[in-house]
């Protein structure tokens, strides 16, 4: 069993190899380190599914999170916005802790019959304040240069730094969301996440002042060179001439891309140590018992709620990272490309494929999914071209079909969900 | 102050929309609920099913036009509605033997089914977006209102008038129709009250002579057909994209934990109040406020809770509010 594990990682190497032989080394470079990126949200994915058995399907949500942190960490300060609406928004901020202050207080204070309606009085008087405030200030700011910037803006540090906090973003609001639904029947924690991930899309997408919105931010700062410096740079050109290669900026583009490839490794290098550190610790025997039997760990004296929403916040906080690093490879965060088939439900396919509760079956699962999603469409394309050619060029029906080749990929995934669960429910790599 | 007027503004943008959502919703849900139910587990592949059903009612509105069949002035699209159910009765029977039945016999986990459900869906999103493609389409025709809001003035001589489109009554009449019929089958014939055995008590039901496999198809059959029919009128009365029904599985899944999971009515309950949360909470009283107030007065801003943009939270906080405070929903549905 433990031989698999080199076989399957050695022939995935060995088909982007091939990729690189017969494609091009910038097409292999650019789909390993999207795979290098899938795993890592797949590892997240397998800590709650693999370890706890806890469904989410939210993950899209916490990766977009972590791509908000990566503008709010590494755009520069938008100033003009700040010294107009700066004094608004602290108000606004200011009056939202006060509202969360006399909510928290009248609950202590209050007799419990009349509880809730005090609470809902004061959130509706917190709710008008706070708008009033944040409702002119978000207009002031929008109205800066709508076309380059109308937003915040911000830290202008270091992008790299904005991969932990991306992790840190998810986490709060994975703490948030299992907090209410952990504990409960296991399909609500599905549901609920399903409901944040579209609210985070829906802030993402339509708060401008936080993130410009559908209008995007682009040119989000890189932690590796520029290829336009590169080919102008004295030590590449020399590094090309030992190589012997001619096209300089065909070789400026992979240098990138193995630059993002190393640091994707590097972190997907931590991550995957101090998985399987935590899985193989007394911890990890402790979350696959709460897991397999729940009362039985519970009647042993574990805190399986606590135990989950620990786990399940280390997964979202996994999530995020990868998330930050997606909108780093990008260069720009795209809200409106965030969609739940892509992001959250195509991480599920890796960790069932690569075989849940089993770290390198997760990773290896990434590799190979976001591998057969890239390629599906040539597939698809080639597999409609054949049953089309019996069909007149221009049949209507073989062009509509060939139009809906791209879709083929759906329909790809869904086969390889359903045969794997029904074949293989361990996966590829199983659990040990 | 001028209430009249008043009513009628915020009928004719809130109530009357309210009403053909909540019917729409309500018809989701209560498929969802269903099969909650019987086979115990979140069916994620209803949205894509209610999209399935619809895109086969399409393509034979589409085929009737094209043969110059049509039932005006009521859209052609009900004279379509039964292939839609066909079609999405076929595809849940279909995936229910081959998919859904082997892990019924292995007794899975229902996270198991919820993960299989995914896959079904999967498939269906793209079998639906290679048949009839990713963008609108649009296949309402015959009348477009039942009376226009100039209609109404006319009618009434009020400022404001209530218009109310043609497909949003054969939305309402549709829904009530389906429901009444399908509580008399719930209620009143043999395989009804099976059915609500078998979704009680599964061991009790299988010791009193139920066979299961019936129940489950029957099931299926309602909740397919179900889903065709909502998701048929929401095409209708909005219009048909097929992402969009990805989406509607959050409200459908509020509306069902709401109402109280496997209870047909608390789902029909569920429905409507999220949908009359989600159009009150985004509508802008400002102009309904106005005609209330002296005259000449009007409030500052819109007076608008949440943007339009964010209708899911008003799914999602409903939600919560329920987990938190009253985990079974209104009509004490199922725990596990």
């Amino acid at each position: 069993m433990t031989k698999k594990v080199p076989l399957y990682y050695g022939a995935m190497g060995l088909i982007l190899i091939a990729v690189g032989l017969f494609q091009s080394w910038a097409v292999a470079f650019g789909i390993l380190n999207l795979c290098l990126i899938s795993a890592i949200m797949a590892l997240g994915v397998n800590m709650q599914w693999g370890y706890a058995g806890l469904f989410n399907v939210g993950i899209m949500g916490f990766t977009a999170l972590g791509g908000l942190a990566a503008v709010l960490v590494s755009m520069a300060p938008v100033g003009e916005a700040w010294s107009v609406a700066g004094g608004d928004l602290a108000l606004s901020l200011l009056s939202l802790v006060a509202t969360v202050a006399a909510i928290l207080f009248a609950r202590r204070k209050f007799a419990r019959t009349l509880r809730p309606y005090v609470t809902v009085l004061l959130l509706i008087a917190g709710y008008f304040l706070i708008s009033h405030f944040f409702l002119p200030a978000t207009d002031r700011i929008e109205a800066i240069d709508p076309a380059l910037s109308g937003y915040l803006g911000g830290l202008g540090l270091p992008i790299l730094l904005a991969w932990p906090v991306g992790g840190l973003v998810a986490a709060g609001a994975g703490w948030l969301i299992g907090k209410i639904s952990l504990g409960l029947r296991a399909d609500y924690l599905a549901i609920a996440t399903l409901g944040i991930s579209e609210i985070i899309i829906a802030v993402i997408k339509y708060e401008e002042w936080l993130s410009r919105g559908v209008k995007n931010v682009t040119g989000i700062p890189r932690p590796v060179p520029y290829e336009v410096d590169l080919v102008e740079a004295d030590w590449f050109l020399s590094l090309t001439r030992t190589f012997g290669v001619s096209d300089v900026s065909d070789a400026a583009g992979i240098f990138v891309k193995i630059c993002y490839a190393l640091l994707f490794i590097a972190v997907l290098a931590v991550i995957m140590w101090l998985a399987e550190r935590a899985l193989q610790s007394p911890w990890g025997r402790m979350m696959r018992a709460i897991r397999d039997n729940r009362d039985a760990a519970a009647a042993m004296g574990k805190d399986v709620k606590a135990r989950h929403l620990q786990v399940f916040v280390l997964g979202c906080a996994v999530c995020g990272v990868a998330g930050a690093m997606l909108a780093t490879l990008d260069g720009q965060l795209t809200p409106t490309s965030y969609i739940p088939l892509r992001y959250t439900f195509l991480i599920w396919v890796m960790v069932i494929l690569g075989g849940s509760g089993n770290n390198w079956g997760a990773v290896l699962g990434g590799f190979v999914i976001w591998f057969l999603w890239v390629q599906a469409e040539p597939l698809g394309a080639w597999f409609m071209t054949v049953i089309t050619m019996p069909l007149p060029e221009e049949s209507g029906l073989a062009q509509h079909l060939m139009a809906g080749s791209v879709y083929m990929r759906y329909l790809l995934m869904g086969a390889i969900l359903l045969l794997v669960m029904r074949f293989a429910p361990k996966g590829l790599i199983p659990e040990r | 102050m001028d209430i009249a007027n008043a009513f009628a503004l915020l009928s004719n943008f809130v109530l009357v929309p309210a009403i053909a959502y909540g019917a729409q919703l309500a018809l989701g849900a209560l498929g969802v609920t269903i099969i909650f139910g019987i086979l115990r587990f979140a069916n994620f592949a209803h949205g894509e099913m209610m999209s399935f059903g619809a895109m086969a009612a399409i393509l034979a509105t589409w085929g009737l036009q094209a043969a110059g069949i049509g039932i005006d002035p009521l859209p052609t699209a009900l004279l379509a509605l039964p292939v839609g159910i066909l079609a999405a009765v076929a595809m849940a029977l279909l995936t229910d033997r081959f998919v859904f039945r082997f892990y019924r016999r292995k007794r899975s986990n229902p996270i198991v089914f919820a993960i299989v459900s995914v896959g079904v869906m999967f498939v269906m999103a793209g079998l639906i977006r290679i048949i009839i493609g990713p963008d609108d389409q649009s296949f309402a025709d015959g009348a477009r209102f039942l009376f226009t809001v100039r209609d109404f003035r006319e009618a009434t001589g009020l400022e404001q008038g209530i218009g109310v489109k043609q497909t949003q009554l054969i939305t309402v009449v549709v829904a009530l129709v389906v429901v009444a019929a399908l509580f008399w089958f719930l209620q009143k014939t043999r395989w009804g009250k099976a059915m609500r055995a078998y979704s009680d008590d599964e061991d009790l039901a299988l010791l009193s002579g139920i066979n299961p496999e019936k129940i489950v198809m029957i099931a299926w059959v309602i909740s397919a057909a179900l889903a065709a029919i909502a998701g048929t009128l929401y095409g209708l009365d909005k219009t048909y994209k097929p992402f969009i029904f990805l989406q509607i599985l959050l409200p459908i899944f509020a509306a069902t934990i709401l109402g109280g999971i496997g209870q047909p009515v608390g789902a029909v309950l569920g429905g409507f109040i999220v949908a009359f949360s989600e159009v009150t909470v985004t509508y802008a009283f400002k102009r309904f406020l106005a005609y209330l107030g002296p005259d000449g007065w009007a409030p500052e801003g819109l007076v608008q809770l949440l943007s339009t943009d964010y209708k899911f939270a008003v799914s999602f906080v409903i939600l919560v509010a329920v987990l938190l405070v009253r985990p079974t929903g209104i009509i004490r549905g199922k725990v596990i």
